[in-house]
């Protein structure tokens, strides 16, 4: 039996207030914020000179005429596989980076994160910093907590709009659709996808938050496949900070680590220790020996709660690695802010890979960062990207642009026709990916004697159109007693050339005669 | 009331159950998924009385939105007749042999047609328009009635030898078994096969000339070549509608043959018997 308890099968959310941080991750994190949602909402305002008849747009998703445009490169139905190509790019470069470097996507350049980030920068502007917060939070809804929460509504609302908003600009010449859109004079589709984006990102960065990252999202929970020991991530050093504690008082700590630093230094060992990784515009510090062992049982962590206080994850990342954590640093920022103040070394929560445990324990060094980067599967990743990546550019540079695709009726496979003569019929697809008409002249190539004819068409040649393709129904004879003719299927080329460019295409096929009868 | 029990390493409750010595922690799902599924099933009902939705014994509920696959499938193509209207329009006055020298207004025929063609034509003469026996190949160069898009067009309006329509083409071939002696239809037979073969009994074909003088050149011509008014087959060339070997060929002198096609005139609307015709025309054997 089972104790019978009341326990609740749903949880309300805890809402999670995080505090201001200052440090070198918070302004790396806003200067990737501002170049992400700078090339989120600039990119469909580049130009890009395509000629007359095509929109002068730098990236463009035409879904109408199913191209895709990027700078000079012009993407075909039929080339999709460059989007595939892509998109397994990305799978593996985000395999690589979270195999090394843990989940710097989430904590960096995730759009949930990033307009969470900004949404949570509105509210703080408005709202007050964490403790303002907490007691908005907790006060009864009078006239000031309206002003306040509606304040800041309005502005999510207005930051939501231009998200929505900026996606369907990728989608149609964007200076017309702005227009359209102000007039109201846009496609329904328009405004169904704004409005769905504006809801999206208003519920997701204003109220969902985290719970996206947590219960939404599955990549928390696959990345735990791509990261080891070795991997580079979030973490606490549990073997410094604890057991933690207020008894750490600031100044004697501070004098008495002064000295240790002395010591060891005159010693000329275990300098290297407990360093902490300087980052650039973040000082290395004085190392200390590990434990101030001088009448006193704590260790460096002084149980403050900054890193708690600042997690937008509402995790206390001193509970060791949790599915929640999205590696965002604040919490390093934090609490190498503490220990600038108390006088610590910096470092106490750090990036680092929870195989150098037992060496920093010991007092040894740790692995050199390379080496915890450069290991099997991260290469292999790497070779991996490289190979898709060197595959799609060769594929760019070998396009041609004439293009044809030749596939024979099989219903029937030939025509007698009244003079004994047989028949096959080709239906020849002539794709000119050039901004102008061009001619295209067909011929044939074959060790069997053939003859070539256009359906409705005296000649060989077939004009098309710019940025079009044309079907074209080509007729391929062979004489009567000719081999070709009794032959169950000969071989045959089919070419296309520009007549003024010279450039030339061809495809190979088979022409099938009555076969052995 | 049993009290409640706390993992010691996560610090979250269990829920009690015990399996083995493994405790399940609590960890409650988040109050807004419930609320996501009760949306959900509100979103779900509603669906159900907008749409249509429930079976009944005989159809199912219409919904309240009056919406309907069947109506918004004749309104879509009702908008392309629509939008379709000027090419319709000009088709239908258009001067057919001409009609490759306006590429958009062909290339719109050839489509209706092909569509047409797949849809009433297809049955007797098969989706690749290769025909079977007894039924024209249509891709080749060999015509009974003509192969200029005008005859085209006369042979799908009127149809042949039916009895429907008045102005339909007609022709009879007489079954030759009353008349002919069998040996004389063995020699027409081999006189036949001669026009167009190089491997035949010559003394045997001598006689069948005479037979054929006689009897058949009047339709099929002096050297066989056929005529089109009558839609007598050529029996010089390489094909054969209902095959060029021996029996067939005894057979179809014994009994003649009697091929019909329905007049589609009074079925297809005046500008697809017109894009049918281009549409044929252009298989490769148009005249
Ligand atoms: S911020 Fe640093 S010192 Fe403060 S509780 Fe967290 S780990 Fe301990
Ligand atoms: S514990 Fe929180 S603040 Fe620290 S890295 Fe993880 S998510 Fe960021």
């Amino acid at each position: 039996m089972t104790s019978q308890t009341n326990q609740p099968l749903y949880a309300a959310r805890t809402p999670i207030f995080p505090r201001r941080v200052n440090g070198f991750f918070r302004r790396f994190k806003w200067w990737i914020m501002a170049v992400t949602l700078g090339i989120y909402y600039l990119t469909p305002w580049l130009r890009w000179d395509r000629g007359v008849s095509l929109p002068d747009q730098a990236v463009l998703i035409d879904l109408a005429n199913r191209r895709f445009y990027f700078l000079w490169i012009e993407i075909w139905p039929h080339e999709f596989y460059f989007v595939a190509g892509l998109l397994i790019m990305a799978g593996l470069g985000l395999f690589l980076f979270t195999s090394a470097l843990g989940r710097v996507w989430c904590g960096y350049t995730c759009p949930q994160t990033v307009w969470t980030d900004l949404f949570l920068l509105v509210e703080r502007w408005i709202e007050g910093d964490r403790n303002a917060r907490l007691r908005l939070h907790k006060a009864t809804w009078d006239v000031r907590k309206w002003r306040l929460r509606l304040t800041k509504w309005a502005v999510w609302l207005m930051i939501a709009v231009a998200t929505g908003g900026a996606w369907v600009f990728y989608f149609t010449d964007a200076p017309t659709l702005l227009r359209d859109l102000l007039s109201f004079d846009s496609h329904p589709a328009a405004y169904i996808t704004i409005a769905i984006l504006t809801a999206t990102t208003f519920i997701f960065g204003g109220f969902l938050r985290e719970q996206v990252c947590i219960y939404m999202c599955p990549w928390p929970r696959i990345q735990a496949a791509m990261m080891d020991p070795d991997t580079i991530t979030v973490a606490y050093r549990d073997w410094r900070g604890e057991p933690r504690g207020k008894g750490n008082v600031k100044n004697r700590k501070a004098a008495e680590a002064q000295k240790a630093v002395a010591e060891a230094q005159a010693a000329g060992a275990g300098v290297a220790r407990y360093a902490g990784t300087p980052y650039p515009g973040k000082e290395a510090q004085p190392a200390t020996p590990p434990k101030l062992d001088i009448a006193n049982e704590h260790g460096d962590c002084i149980d403050c709660m900054a890193c708690v206080n600042v997690c937008p994850m509402g995790i206390d990342i001193r509970n060791g690695q949790q599915m929640e954590c999205i590696t965002c640093a604040l919490c390093i920022d934090a609490c190498d802010d503490v220990m600038a103040r108390i006088g610590k070394p910096r470092g106490l929560i750090d990036y680092l890979a929870l195989s150098d445990e037992p060496a920093e324990r010991a007092g040894a060094a740790p692995k050199p960062l390379w080496r915890h980067i450069l290991r099997p599967r991260t290469i292999l990743y790497t070779v991996m990207w490289l190979l898709v990546g060197v595959g799609l550019l060769y594929a760019l540079f070998i396009r041609s642009d004439i293009e044809l695709t030749v596939s024979p009726v099989r219903n029937p496979t030939f025509v007698v026709l009244s003079d004994g003569d047989v028949r096959n019929i080709y239906d020849v697809r002539l794709r000119n990916k050039a901004g102008e008409e061009r001619v295209f002249r067909l011929s044939l190539s074959s060790d069997a004697l053939m003859r070539i004819a256009l359906e409705g068409s005296d000649n060989l040649n077939v004009a098309v159109p710019a940025d079009t393709t044309v079907l074209q129904r080509v007729y391929v004879t062979a004489r009567a007693g000719d081999p070709a003719a009794s032959a169950d299927s000969t071989a045959l080329r089919l070419w296309v050339e520009d007549v003024t460019a010279q450039i030339r295409a061809s495809k190979a096929t088979t022409f099938n005669g009555r076969g052995a009868q | 009331m049993s009290k409640r029990k706390t993992d010691k390493v996560t610090g979250v409750e269990t829920t009690g159950h015990n399996w083995d010595g493994i405790e399940e922690l609590n960890n409650p799902l988040p109050r807004w998924w419930l609320w996501t599924l009760y949306l959900t099933i509100i979103w779900a009902i509603g669906y159900t009385i907008a749409y249509p939705a429930w079976p009944m014994i005989s159809g199912a509920t219409s919904g309240v939105m009056g919406w309907s696959t069947r109506a918004n499938v004749a309104a879509d193509i009702a908008a392309h007749e629509n939008t379709n209207a000027d090419l319709v329009a000009q088709l239908v006055a258009s001067d057919m042999p001409a009609l490759p020298e306006d590429p958009d207004l062909n290339r719109y025929a050839i489509a209706r047609g092909g569509a047409v063609f797949r849809a009433n034509c297809s049955q007797c003469h098969g989706s690749g328009a290769a025909g079977a026996k007894g039924y024209p190949n249509l891709l080749d160069d060999d015509w009974l009635w003509g192969g200029d898009v005008e005859q085209i067009m006369t042979t799908v309006r009127h149809g042949i030898r039916n009895t429907i329509d008045d102005d339909a083409l007609y022709s009879e071939m007489p079954a030759f078994e009353d008349i002919l002696e069998p040996a004389e239809i063995d020699a027409v037979v081999e006189h036949v096969v001669s026009l167009s073969s190089t491997e035949f009994d010559a003394a045997l074909a001598e006689q069948g000339a005479v037979v054929y003088a006689d009897n058949c050149s009047s339709c099929h011509g002096d050297a066989g070549l056929g005529m089109r008014d009558l839609g007598a087959p050529n029996l010089a060339d390489a094909i054969w509608l209902y095959g060029g070997d021996r029996d067939t060929l005894r057979i179809t002198v014994e009994k003649a043959r009697f091929g019909v096609m329905p007049p589609w005139g009074p079925r297809l609307k005046e500008a697809d018997i017109r894009a049918v015709s281009a549409y044929v025309h252009s298989l490769g054997g148009g005249e």
